[in-house]
């Protein structure tokens, strides 16, 4: 684990990946905090972690399945009714493709 | 009889007299209506009311009984839901910004179980924005008062739900519980709360926060009340696939019956503690003992580490769970030059600050080259604390520790993340062993504050887990009101 403090410039490209705007003030505090935070997070460190497995369901359950069948599904237009934008009963979104 | 009077009463209760006829479904939910009326500008523990529904559910109960048709185990009794659970037709907010004007067009199942069971929604409640947080402050509306002491945090994040018990507005209320969401605020406002055994609640509707540690479960002023609740809205549900197909929990009358079981004080929880919950914890110890239990410390020594596990994996699944929130297909949305700009500007302004600071984190834990050093490592952490607790249930019936470290506590005092975060430290190792635990009320400290005792078991050892808390409750000198009765305000 790392001993160094998140930088200003990791932590911007932290909000990039998740896709957050973010005021400079944001940032050097974010900085900080998850800095101290994972500097907490060091006391794993201490652990013999080797040959654990890492815990994938509380439980020994996988792959619980439904029979595959026709149900009704929600109502199409009250989905939509709650969207900030829809037309012709799909999402409508800013562009995406470039015009070049 | 009176308003007073039916406010008082429990879920037991009020199904009884509805069910036989003693009073009507109608006025027990205009008793606690009015009760809300008097005390919500005080508590401010819903985002949504829902009054006219509720009245009109309560009428449809009456009639079904003047047509001579069964009615359900909660015929009659208001419930509050946090609002982190679909409501069709009925806005749901997560307490954020983000989803102000959500009408979800589906319900979540345990609601639609607690209605089928003849309750009454009567409004959805106050939460830290998506259930993050230990107080209720980080809503994006406003913060819920501790009816207790309204100068002092209900705990967190279903706050509001806690709140709208402890303040009569309903005998019981839904929660869910992602690292101690049900159970420090249920210690903190003096009320019973329980986590489940993941797996026996179906979290279809509940708008995920933790998915490996999210569970939903009830609140109520007694152990009975609880265990009742509970029995309503356990059982499969194929709408969530981590819900258990052969496991349901049957309320048993409870006699809180003691004698010979074997229970463990966790040596972990026993630091930090302040002093008033250490003497609280002291004399359920004596008072189990004195009923024939017997009771011993028993080390858990990878829960010391779970607060460090539950901070790494919480905001990596929450990081990924809320990358839905994006401004397409519900709730707000900022427009900028394109739509990479539309989701940040979206999700900038639309989160608050601790959403956003456990988005980062996640984001950091799951990115490359910090996934195995973090998250990998945390989750092999989480295996470590189950065998642990394994290893003590070999030994022991149930286990028991304080619920909260400290009484609640005035706004504006944990503005240190890392503090607030330290209010769940004896409550995060369950939900990490996806193991069933409760808080029920024990014991005041010297100003009169509710200190709430946990008591844990294995998975599916509700049964077990509800004796326990049953003895205490029946040990109990300590019966909490709002601070509008004690003052005779």
């Amino acid at each position: 684990m790392s001993n160094d403090d998140i930088s200003i410039e990791t932590t911007r490209h932290i909000a990039y990946l998740a896709r957050l705007a973010l005021e400079d003030s944001e940032v050097s505090q974010y900085a900080g905090q998850l800095s101290a935070i994972l500097k907490h997070a060091e006391d794993i460190s201490s652990l013999d972690l080797d040959g654990v497995a890492p815990m994938r369901h509380t439980l020994s359950v996988v792959n619980i399945m439904r029979e595959d069948e026709v149900r009704p599904s929600l109502d199409r237009e009250e989905v939509l009714a709650s969207a900030p934008d829809a037309q012709a009963s799909m999402f409508l979104v800013p562009k995406i493709v470039g015009e070049e | 009889m009176s308003d007073h009077q039916f406010v008082e009463m429990s879920a037991v209760q009020i199904a009884a007299g509805v069910r036989s006829g003693a009073f009507s479904a109608v006025e027990v939910v205009s008793a606690h209506l009015s009760q809300i009326a008097n005390h919500e500008g005080e508590v401010r523990s819903f985002v949504t009311q829902m009054g006219d529904r509720a009245l009109a559910g309560a009428k449809a109960v009456d009639e079904k009984r003047a047509r001579g048709e069964e009615l359900g185990a909660l015929a009659g009794v208001p419930v509050a839901l946090k609002d982190n659970m679909a409501y069709r037709g009925v806005e749901t907010t997560c307490s954020s910004k983000i989803l102000k004007g959500w009408i979800p067009p589906y319900t979540a199942t345990v609601i639609e179980r607690l209605e089928s069971a003849g309750a009454i929604a009567i409004g959805k409640t106050n939460l830290d924005e998506f259930a993050m947080g230990s107080s209720t402050e980080n809503s994006a509306f406003s913060p819920t008062r501790n009816p207790i002491d309204l100068s002092r945090v209900p705990g967190g994040s279903s706050g509001g739900s806690a709140a709208s018990v402890a303040a009569r507005f309903a005998p019981i209320a839904i929660g869910s519980d992602t690292g101690g969401s049900i159970r420090q605020p249920a210690s903190l406002c003096g009320i019973v709360g329980v986590k489940p055994t993941y797996g026996l609640v179906s979290r279809y509707g509940l708008i995920a926060f933790a998915s490996s540690l999210d569970q939903i479960g009830p609140f109520a002023r007694s152990v009975e009340d609880s265990s009742l609740v509970l029995d309503v809205i356990s059982g499969h549900d194929d709408r969530d696939s981590t819900s258990l197909s052969s496991k349901s929990y049957s309320h048993q009358p409870l006699n809180g019956e003691v004698k010979g079981l074997r229970i463990g004080v966790i040596t972990e929880m026993l630091d930090g503690l302040s002093p008033d919950v250490e003497r609280a914890l002291n004399q359920a110890i004596e008072s189990l003992r004195a009923l024939g239990a017997i009771v011993e410390e028993v080390s858990v020594p990878a829960a010391k580490f779970g607060l460090t596990a539950y901070y790494l994996i919480a905001p990596a699944e929450a990081s990924s769970n809320l990358a839905r929130f994006d401004g397409v297909r519900y709730g707000v949305r900022v427009e900028g030059k394109d739509m990479n700009e539309t989701y940040e500007l979206t999700r900038g302004q639309g989160f608050g600050p601790e959403v956003k600071r456990r988005i980062m984190l996640g984001t950091y834990a799951l990115s490359a080259g910090y996934y195995d050093a973090l998250y990998g490592k945390a989750q092999k952490v989480r295996t470590l604390i189950a065998n642990d607790f394994d290893a003590a249930y070999g030994r022991f019936d149930a286990l028991i520790s304080a619920t909260s470290p400290t009484v609640a506590f005035e706004f504006d005092s944990k503005s240190d993340p890392l503090s607030m975060y330290m209010s769940d430290v004896c409550t995060i190792p369950s939900n990490l062993a996806g193991h069933p635990a409760m808080s029920v009320p024990f014991a005041g400290d010297e100003d009169g504050l509710p200190i709430g005792i946990q008591v844990l078991a294995p998975s599916f050892g509700e049964g077990v887990m509800f004796k326990v808390a049953a003895a205490l409750e029946a040990a109990a000198d300590y019966r909490p009101v709002p601070q509008w009765a004690s003052t005779g305000k």
